[in-house]
C-alpha cells in the first residue's frame, strides 16, 4: 500500500480539475432547486448541475432582509436526493460559509451577489479551496478579476429574481465585445487596456493570445423561457443557469425539459417553436427601471 | 479520417482539438444525419445522466447503433465509459449503450473535492507516464471476459478495450498529450 502510494502522486483540487468540471458541464442548464423533490425533477429533465437553495431569488427579493447561505440540512438533503453535481451560494467575501459548503462536500461554490454580500471590499480568495468556484461578472474586467482570484467558471450576473433578460443579454455582449476587441488589438495597447478596465495583464494578455475567456462562462440572472436561453447560447454562453425562472412558473417540469431542449437546440427554430409550445404561464417578470438602485443585485461586489 | 465527437453536452470543442492536433478530421455529431461516413466516434465527458437522457430525447439510440453494427469503433471518455458500459451500480436509471461488457461506477472516486490529477502507467501508450485528470470520475469494477483492462489507479480499473471499443475514465482532451487519441485513430486505421 505505501509502495503504491509512494509510486502515484495524487493531486486533489487543482485548476485543471477545477476550470475541467465546468467544461463538463457545458452546452447545459444548472436549475435552481430548494427541496429535494424539485432536484430530482430537474435531475429528470436533463440538468447537468443544481443549486441548492433556502429560497429562489425571486423569493429572497420578495422577502427582502439579509440572504446567507442555506442551511446545510437542506443543501445535503438536496445531495442525497440526485447523483448530478450540487452547487451552493456564498455571501460575497464570506470564505467561512465557503469553508463550510466545501466540508460539506458540494460540488462547485457560487460567490453570489443574489445573497447579501458579506464583504464590500473584498471577494474570496477562492484558489485557497479545494473545491471550485463560479462567481458573476457584468464585464471582461470584473471576469478576470474572479479569475485571478482562483474563479474556475464565470457567469452573467444579470439581475437575478426579475425574470426579465435584458441585464443578462447586456453583460454577455458586452465581455464577448471586450474578447473581440481585445483579440484584435496589438501586443503594446494591452497594458493601457488592463489599466482601463481594472483587469489582471497576465490574464488579458491569455484572453488576447487564445481568442476566448480562460474559463467556461454561463449565462445567468432573469433567465425565464426556452427562448432566453437559446438567446444566450447563440450570444456565446457555455451554458445557462436558470434560477427562479423554473419552480416559479406554473408548470415547472415541462418548463425545465424544454429549456434543456433549448439549451441544446439553441440554432434550430424549429426546435424552439416546438419546445416553446403549451408551457403554461412563465414566472411574473419585473421591469429593471422598476427597482430601486438598492435592489439592484448586480451592483454588489466589484 | 472522419471522426465524430457526440456533441450533446460536455467536453467537445476539446477533443474536435485534440482530433485536429492529431491531424484528423472532426465532426460534431448530434443530428441522424452527421453521422454518416464516420470512421470513428468519440463520447465525450460531461453528465452521463443528462447524456443519456439527451441521447433518448433526441433519438439518437439508432443512428448510434448502426454504427456500432457497421463495425466504427468507438472511445469513451469519462461519461462516455460510463455510457459504453453494460452496467451503472446502483444506478438502475441510468441509460446506457452497452457496447462494453463492464459494470461501472459512477463517482466512483468521490465528489468534485476528491477530483485529481494523477501520472498513469499506460503500458498500450508507452513508457512515459500519462497525465492522467479525473473529474467525478467512474472506475470499471467489474468486466466480462472480453474485456482487456489497459491501466488502474489507486487499485481500481480506469481504461479498457474490447475489440472496437475503447474507454478510460479520465480526461485526455483536457491535457496536451495526443497519444491516446493516436491511439485511438491508430486503431480505427488497422480495422479490418
Amino acid at each position: 500500500m505505501i509502495l503504491e502510494e509512494a509510486l502515484i502522486v495524487v493531486e486533489k483540487g487543482t485548476l485543471r480539475v477545477k476550470k475541467g468540471m465546468a467544461q463538463m458541464q457545458k452546452g447545459g442548464v444548472i436549475m435552481d432547486v430548494t427541496t429535494p423533490e424539485q432536484a430530482r425533477i430537474a435531475e429528470a429533465a436533463g440538468a447537468v448541475a443544481v443549486m441548492a437553495l433556502e429560497r429562489v431569488p425571486a423569493d429572497i427579493r420578495a422577502a427582502g432582509g439579509v440572504a446567507r447561505m442555506a442551511d446545510p440540512d437542506i443543501i445535503l438533503k438536496i445531495m442525497e436526493a440526485v447523483t448530478i453535481p450540487v452547487m451552493a451560494k456564498a455571501r460575497i467575501g464570506h470564505f467561512v460559509e465557503a469553508q463550510i459548503l466545501q466540508a460539506l462536500g458540494v460540488d462547485y461554490i457560487d460567490e453570489s451577489e443574489v445573497l447579501t454580500p458579506a464583504d464590500e471590499l473584498f471577494h474570496i480568495q477562492k484558489d485557497k479551496f479545494t473545491v471550485p468556484f463560479v462567481c458573476g461578472a457584468r464585464d471582461l474586467g470584473e471576469a478576470l478579476r474572479r479569475v485571478g482570484e482562483g474563479a474556475a467558471m464565470l457567469r452573467t450576473k444579470g439581475e437575478p429574481g426579475t425574470g426579465n433578460v435584458v441585464e443578462a443579454v447586456r453583460h454577455m455582449r458586452r465581455m464577448m465585445g471586450q474578447v473581440r476587441q481585445v483579440a484584435a488589438m496589438s501586443a503594446d495597447e494591452l497594458m493601457a487596456e488592463a489599466k482601463n478596465i481594472n483587469a489582471p495583464y497576465e490574464l488579458l494578455k491569455e484572453v488576447k493570445e487564445r481568442g476566448i475567456l480562460p474559463v467556461v462562462n454561463f449565462a445567468a440572472g432573469g433567465i425565464a423561457t426556452p427562448a432566453d436561453a437559446a438567446l444566450m447560447m447563440q450570444l456565446g454562453a457555455d451554458g445557462v443557469f436558470v434560477g427562479s425562472g423554473i419552480f416559479k412558473s406554473k408548470d415547472p417540469e415541462p418548463r425545465a425539459r424544454a429549456i434543456v431542449e433549448a439549451t441544446f437546440n439553441y440554432d434550430n427554430p424549429e426546435v424552439l417553436a416546438r419546445v416553446s409550445r403549451g408551457l403554461g404561464e412563465a414566472m411574473p417578470g419585473l421591469e429593471i427601471s422598476s427597482l430601486k438602485e438598492a435592489d439592484r443585485m448586480q451592483v454588489r461586489g466589484w | 479520417m472522419k471522426i465524430g465527437v457526440l456533441a450533446l453536452q460536455g467536453a467537445i470543442s476539446e477533443h474536435l482539438d485534440m482530433l485536429e492536433a492529431c491531424g484528423a478530421e472532426g465532426i460534431r455529431v448530434r443530428r441522424p444525419e452527421d453521422f454518416n461516413g464516420l470512421e470513428g466516434l468519440i463520447i465525450p465527458g460531461g453528465e452521463s445522466t443528462t447524456m443519456g437522457r439527451l441521447i433518448e430525447n433526441l433519438s439518437l439510440g439508432e443512428p448510434i447503433r448502426s454504427l456500432q453494427e457497421g463495425g466504427v469503433p468507438f472511445m469513451g471518455t469519462c461519461a462516455g465509459l460510463v455510457l459504453l458500459g453494460r452496467e451503472a451500480a446502483g444506478c438502475p436509471e441510468q441509460r446506457l449503450l452497452g457496447y462494453m461488457d463492464t459494470v461501472v461506477v459512477r463517482n466512483g472516486f468521490g465528489r468534485q473535492c476528491e477530483s485529481f490529477e494523477a501520472s498513469l502507467d499506460l503500458p498500450f501508450l508507452g513508457r512515459a507516464p500519462f497525465p492522467g485528470v479525473f473529474i467525478r470520475a467512474p472506475y470499471i469494477a467489474r468486466a466480462g471476459k472480453g474485456v482487456e483492462i489497459l491501466g488502474s489507479v489507486e487499485g481500481r480499473d480506469i481504461a479498457a478495450r474490447q475489440g472496437r471499443v475503447l474507454t478510460v475514465a479520465f480526461h485526455p482532451e483536457l491535457t496536451e498529450d495526443l497519444r491516446l487519441h493516436r491511439y485511438f485513430l491508430q486503431m480505427a486505421k488497422n480495422l479490418p
